[in-house]
């Protein structure tokens, strides 16, 4: 598209200075207020009390049991759902199977589904009113207001999050690439591992991206099965909660200040991802034939 | 249809149905299964009782007002973006992921710091006789916060890949601008315009952690349904918050079943999120 535009540029719609220039006023006006300003805040507020009360709450046993509760489940919710998540793109985008679509629908429920509703649903499989938990509880597995419970919810909220940065970029991708090396005698790993991987591994790892971030800021669902036990089952967002409502405003946006830093970082590495390619998922990079250009 | 050569269908499609249907599948069926059990007479005695239907006049309502205000801003952001550079777009680019990223409990606190009466925002608009925070306006704004990416995200694509001619052609043809963008540009972005907005809803209705803290949560005037939900969990009534989570998990089908429609005719462009 961007050989239509060399040479002379004809003046397009909305290009009047006037028009322009106050359009773009009011945007960045309403950004600065609506999104802006909640970030400056949080950093403000936090150090409202200065550096030591910072300092305090950070290192404060509570908090950091609450960021370990937060980094252990990412650390076992992400790999598990990019497995799931190639192995959903995989089998969607490469064959064609009865039921295809109705299989994307379902794995983009939890995008919709509230996390209330989450955790909600796990209560009545794994809690004592559900369908495994008087079962469980006999063998003396605790799975709800423990960790696994946690982790249980995290996954599905952020089921969707990898498989749905690949399928759009495989389903462009096509499958020529992978259907030559198999019929060259590559086995199906070295296919996937030589010829996919290396096309998809931006994607992938903006999607890995945003469902850390997601697992680690998950308030909704986490707060209904984690029983939001201080210091056993306190996660940094229910920490935060704990604090604002034990009116330490300074001590709870300390807390946030940390999930605040983990979502710039991962709005940078969305950026530095989109620079290598991954942000052009929606733009097809090996299809040739004309006619599958939109438009 | 044609052969396919390509192995792994079995591994890939496995993994898939079983972790589909262990996380997913498995803890909504046994939410529904629970509300069933519950019995016709007893389900609608619980779903339709006044506070259950005030919540969900306060969502419903809140949520319809935050579409609205990001259909026009989110328009607005992505034509900004893709149509005009100025020092810094990038920069504002990046920024509107933030609502995606910054977790909703984070966003919730410094939503009601900035609009609490002695807060930035909240002293000015004090002045002026508008309470926001512990009012719907508060959940409204917490709304529109959480939900604007949808919008733009849906639309940006399908802006940036307007065809510059068809533009060229309806000037030439003497259009005005205010014309060619409702005749020519705005029915192009319509279908995207309804995917973002369906989604965009779809999230505020679920939305919690972002408005829990600012909206007041008084019975009857400032309780959402997903709090309804956590509050009769918290009173032990599992069944009633089965009951009212049904009804959250129906609205989020039908916005589901909405946008997917919405999405096959906006054809192949994708929802970034």
């Amino acid at each position: 598209m961007g050989a239509t535009r060399t040479g002379r540029k004809p003046p397009r719609v909305g290009d009047q200075p006037l028009f322009r220039r106050m359009l773009i006023g009011i945007v960045l006006v309403i950004v600065a207020l609506l999104i802006v300003a909640p970030l400056v805040v949080i950093g403000v507020e936090a150090f409202s009390k200065g550096w030591f009360v910072y300092r305090d709450t950070i290192i404060h046993p509570d908090t950091l049991h609450a960021i370990g509760l937060t980094v252990f489940p990412a650390i076992v919710a992400v790999p598990v759902n990019t497995a799931f998540g190639i192995a959903a793109a995989w089998s969607i985008t490469k064959f064609d199977f009865w039921g295809r679509r109705f299989l994307l629908v379902v794995i983009e429920i939890p995008f919709s589904v509230s996390p209330i509703v989450a955790g909600v649903a796990y209560l009545f499989v794994y809690g004592l009113q559900g369908v495994f938990g008087p079962a469980l509880d006999e063998y003396g597995l605790k799975i709800l207001f423990a960790i696994p419970g946690i982790i249980l919810a995290s996954m599905f909220v952020t089921a969707p999050f990898v498989a749905r940065e690949l399928i759009p970029l495989m389903q462009a991708q096509g499958r020529d690439l992978e259907e030559a090396a198999t019929s060259l005698g590559a086995s199906g790993w070295r296919t996937f591992f030589s010829v996919t991987l290396p096309n998809i591994k931006w994607a992938l790892l903006y999607g890995v991206v945003l469902c850390n971030a997601r697992v680690m800021g998950e308030f909704g669902a986490v707060s209904v099965v984690s029983g939001n036990i201080r210091g056993q089952t306190n996660t940094l967002p229910l920490h935060i909660e704990l604090l604002y409502h034990d009116y330490q405003a300074a001590g709870a946006f300390a807390a946030a200040s940390i999930l605040a830093l983990i979502a710039v970082f991962t709005i940078i590495a969305k950026v530095a991802l989109e620079r290598q390619g991954a942000g052009r998922a929606r733009r097809p990079t090996l299809v040739t034939n004309p006619a599958e250009k939109t438009q | 249809m044609r052969r396919n050569v390509l192995p792994g269908l079995r591994l890939s499609l496995g993994v898939t149905l079983f972790y589909v249907g262990l996380i997913v599948v498995l803890p909504l069926a046994a939410l529904v299964f629970k509300a069933a059990s519950l019995g016709p007479e007893d389900y609608w005695r619980i779903v339709s009782s006044s506070r259950a239907l005030a919540s969900y006049r306060v969502t419903v309502l809140s949520a319809l007002g935050a579409t609205v205000f990001n259909l026009f801003f989110g328009l607005a952001l992505a034509w900004v973006l893709t149509r005009y550079r100025f020092p810094g777009w990038r920069i504002v680019d990046a920024m509107v992921d933030l609502p995606f990223a910054l977790p909703t409990a984070v966003a919730g606190i410094a939503l009601t710091a900035l609009f609490t009466t002695n807060g930035w925002f909240g002293s000015i608009l004090a002045e002026l006789g508008i309470k926001v925070a512990y009012t719907p306006l508060g959940i409204m704004i917490a709304m529109c916060f959480t939900s604007l990416p949808f919008i733009v995200r849906t639309v940006q694509p399908v802006l940036e890949d307007l065809d510059p001619a068809l533009e060229e052609a309806a000037q030439s043809l003497g259009g005005s601008d205010w014309q060619i963008f409702r005749k020519v540009i705005l029915p192009l972005l319509t279908p995207a315009l309804l995917a973002g907005v369906s989604l965009s809803f779809a999230r505020s209705l679920g939305e919690f952690g972002a408005i829990i803290f600012i909206a007041g949560n008084q019975p009857m005037s400032t309780e959402i349904t997903a709090l309804l939900v956590f509050i009769r969990l918290e009173e032990y009534d599992y069944q009633a918050a089965a009951a009212v989570a049904s009804v959250l998990l129906i609205a989020a089908f039908v916005m589901l079943a909405l946008t997917n429609w919405m999405q096959s005719r906006a054809l192949r462009y994708t929802v970034r999120g």
